[in-house]
C-alpha cells in the first residue's frame, strides 16, 4: 500500500496525543497529576497533537470541504466510527483544559478525565480497526493491528507525559514505571505483529483471482490492460524491497524501544537530566513511531495486485 | 446508508464469457466514452497520447496466460470491472453513504456529490474495480451504466451497459442474474459461471464464463533440426560462408 505522509502524520501524532490524554487522565483520577501550569499545558498539547493529526487526514481527502458527511455512517464504517469518537473526546478533554486554564476548582474533574480517557481509547481503536477489518490486505486484517495502535500511542503518550513533568521538574517515579512498561508492552506487540504477518504467505492466488487455470494449472500476465501504471498500481501496489524492510524494521525497533527504554531507565535510576533523558526518548520514538508506520503501509499486500502479477496475496 | 439491503429485488449484473473475448478493448473504450460524457463529471484523462497516459477508466482488459495441470496454454482475454458484490465491504467502510448499493436492482454506485475522495473504498476492493479521479476529487467506478439501462429517450436496443452494446463478439451478456430464467442465468448454468476470487465471499453478481481449455490440443514439438553429416554440399556451404566472411 502506498504510504501517504498525512496518514502517517495523522495515525502517529493523534496516536500519541491520545497516549497524552489518557496518561494524564488517569494520572488526575489517581491524584499524581501535578495541577496548575503543568496540567493544562500536558493537555493543550494533547489537544493540539490530536487536532494536527486530525487535520492533515484531510489533506489526502479529494473534498475536505465535505468531510462532515463521514460523521454519519457510524453504524458499518470504522472510519466514520473514529470521527465521532474523535469529536466526541474534544468535548470533555476541551473542558478539562478550559477548568485548569482558568484554574478553577471543580469536582467534574475526576470524572471528565474519565471520559477522556475512554474516548481517547475508543478513538485509537477505531484509527486500528480501519486497517484490522480490511480483509483484502492480509498484513493488516489481524486482531493484533488494533492492539498495536493502542500500545504504541499509549508508549509514546507515557513518553511525553514524562517528558513534560521532567521539565517541569515533577518527575516522579511512578511516571517512569508507566512509560518503560508501555514501551515494552508495545515492543512485545509489535514484535509479535511482525511474527504474525510474517508467517502468513497469503491465501488468494492469481487462479482464484480469475478462476482460469484449472485444477493443478496455473496463469500468469501476458499483456497488461493499459501501458502505465494506474490508480489501483500505484495506490495498492507499493513495494517495498525485502532488505529494506529487514534495516528498517531494525531502525524501528532501536529508535520506538531500546534507545527510549534505556534512557528512561537511566532516567529513573539517575539523579539528574531527567528533561534531557526524556526529551532524547521522545524524539528518537517520534522518528522511531513515523518509520514503524512507514513500513506498516508499505509492507502491505492487497489482493487487486493479483490481477498485475502477484502470485499470492 | 452504507449499511447493505438485505436483499435486493433484482440482482442486475454482467456475464462475460472468456471463450470468446477477443481483447479487442472496445468495451472498455466505449465505457469510457459514455460514463466520461455521462452525468457525472468527465473521467480523468491526463496525457492520453503522450508517453505517460493515465486517467480513470472503469473497465479494465488483461491478458494471461492460463496453463492447466498437462501443460496446455491459452491466452485468455479478461475484461475487469466491478462485479456489484451482493456484500462488498467497498459500501461499508464508506463514513459517508456516498457509495451505496441499490435496494431495487443491487448495482453498487458512488454519489460524487458526498463522495470525500478517502479512498477507503479502493482498498476494501479485492477486484480492483474502483479508480480515484484525481481531477474530480471522487472515486469512480462502473456503474452498470444506469443512465443506459432505465433511458427511454434512447433506443430499446441500447437500453444496455455500453460495453455490452460494443462487443463484436457477443461475449458480454447484461440481465437479471436473481432470475433462474433469465438468458444470463440460464448461459451461467449451462456453461458452468463462475465467481471471481469466491473464497473471498463478496458474493459477485457478475458471472464469468470459462474458456472451453479442453478444446485447445497441445501443440506438436518443433522439429530438430538435422545434424550435421559432412556431405560435399555442407562442405561448400562452409566454404562459402568462410569466403564471404573475409
Amino acid at each position: 500500500m502506498h504510504p501517504a505522509y498525512s496518514v502517517i502524520l495523522f495515525t502517529t501524532s493523534s496516536g500519541a496525543g491520545y497516549g497524552l490524554l489518557f496518561w494524564l487522565s488517569l494520572a488526575h483520577m489517581a491524584g499524581r497529576l501535578p495541577g496548575g501550569a503543568m496540567a493544562f499545558i500536558a493537555v493543550a498539547l494533547a489537544l493540539v497533537l490530536i487536532t494536527a493529526g486530525l487535520l492533515s487526514s484531510t489533506f489526502h481527502l479529494g473534498h475536505p470541504e465535505r468531510a462532515i458527511g463521514a460523521f454519519s455512517q457510524w453504524r458499518s464504517s470504522w472510519l466514520s466510527r473514529e470521527g465521532v469518537a474523535a469529536v466526541a473526546t474534544y468535548i470533555p478533554a476541551g473542558l478539562l483544559a478550559l477548568i485548569w486554564l482558568i484554574g478553577a476548582e471543580a469536582g467534574v474533574t475526576k470524572l471528565l478525565a474519565l471520559l477522556s480517557a475512554t474516548g481517547a481509547v475508543a478513538t485509537v481503536y477505531c484509527t486500528g480497526m480501519i486497517y484490522g477489518s480490511l480483509r483484502t490486505i492480509r498484513q493488516w486484517n489481524k486482531g493484533l493491528t488494533p492492539v498495536v495502535y493502542l500500545a504504541l500511542a499509549g508508549a509514546t503518550g507515557a513518553l511525553l507525559l514524562g517528558a513534560m513533568m521532567s521539565i517541569f521538574g515533577a518527575a516522579a517515579d511512578w511516571v517512569g514505571v508507566v512509560t518503560l512498561m508501555s514501551l515494552v508492552a508495545a515492543g512485545a506487540t509489535k514484535l509479535a505483529y511482525w511474527r504474525q504477518i510474517d508467517a502468513d504467505p497469503g491465501q488468494y492466488t492469481t487462479e482464484m483471482a480469475t478462476g482460469l487455470g484449472g485444477e493443478g494449472g496455473s496463469v500468469r500476465p501476458l499483456d497488461p490492460p493499459h501501458t502505465k501504471p494506474n490508480f489501483v498500481m500505484r495506490e495498492m501496489g507499493y513495494q517495498v524491497a525485502r532488505k529494506h524492510t529487514r534495516r528498517l524494521r531494525r531502525l524501528s525497533v532501536i529508535a520506538l524501544f531500546a534507545v527510549p527504554i534505556v534512557a528512561v531507565l537511566i532516567a529513573v535510576l539517575a539523579s539528574g537530566g531527567a528533561a534531557i533523558l526524556y526529551l532524547i526518548a521522545t524524539l528518537t520514538a517520534g522518528w522511531g513511531v513515523a518509520t514503524e508506520r512507514w513500513l506498516f503501509f508499505a509492507e502491505a499486500e492487497h489482493v487487486s495486485q493479483l490481477y498485475y502479477g502477484a502470485n499470492r496475496a | 446508508m452504507t449499511c447493505l439491503p438485505k436483499q435486493t429485488d433484482k440482482k442486475l449484473g454482467l456475464v462475460i464469457d472468456l471463450d470468446i473475448c477477443v481483447g479487442c478493448q472496445a468495451c472498455a473504450t466505449s465505457c469510457k466514452e459514455w460514463n466520461t460524457s455521462g452525468y457525472s463529471a468527465p473521467l480523468s484523462d491526463h496525457d492520453p497520447y503522450g508517453a505517460d497516459p493515465s486517467g480513470a477508466w472503469l473497465n479494465r482488459i488483461h491478458s494471461f496466460e492460463a496453463t492447466t495441470a498437462k501443460g496446455v496454454s491459452k491466452t485468455v482475454h479478461f475484461p475487469r470491472s466491478c462485479l456489484h458484490c451482493e456484500e462488498p465491504a467497498c459500501v461499508t467502510v464508506c463514513p459517508t453513504g456516498a457509495s451505496y448499493k441499490r435496494e431495487e436492482d443491487g448495482i453498487v454506485l458512488v454519489n460524487p456529490d458526498t463522495c470525500i475522495g478517502c479512498k477507503l473504498c479502493s482498498w476494501a476492493c479485492p477486484y480492483g474495480a474502483r479508480e480515484y479521479d484525481y481531477d474530480d476529487g471522487v472515486m469512480k467506478k462502473c456503474t452498470l451504466c444506469v443512465d443506459r439501462i432505465y433511458n427511454e429517450n434512447i433506443p430499446e436496443e441500447d437500453r444496455v451497459p455500453a460495453c455490452v452494446r460494443a462487443c463484436p463478439t457477443g461475449a458480454r451478456a447484461f440481465g437479471d442474474l436473481g432470475d433462474p430464467d433469465s438468458d444470463v442465468s440460464k448461459s451461467v448454468a449451462a456453461r458452468d459461471g463462475f465467481n471471481l476470487l469466491d473464497e473471498f465471499g463478496y458474493k459477485p453478481v457478475n458471472k464469468y464464463l470459462p474458456p472451453r481449455i479442453n478444446s485447445v490440443q497441445a501443440a506438436p514439438a518443433a522439429e530438430e533440426p538435422a545434424a550435421p553429416d559432412g556431405s560435399r554440399l555442407e562442405k561448400l556451404f562452409a566454404w562459402a560462408d568462410k569466403a564471404l566472411s573475409r
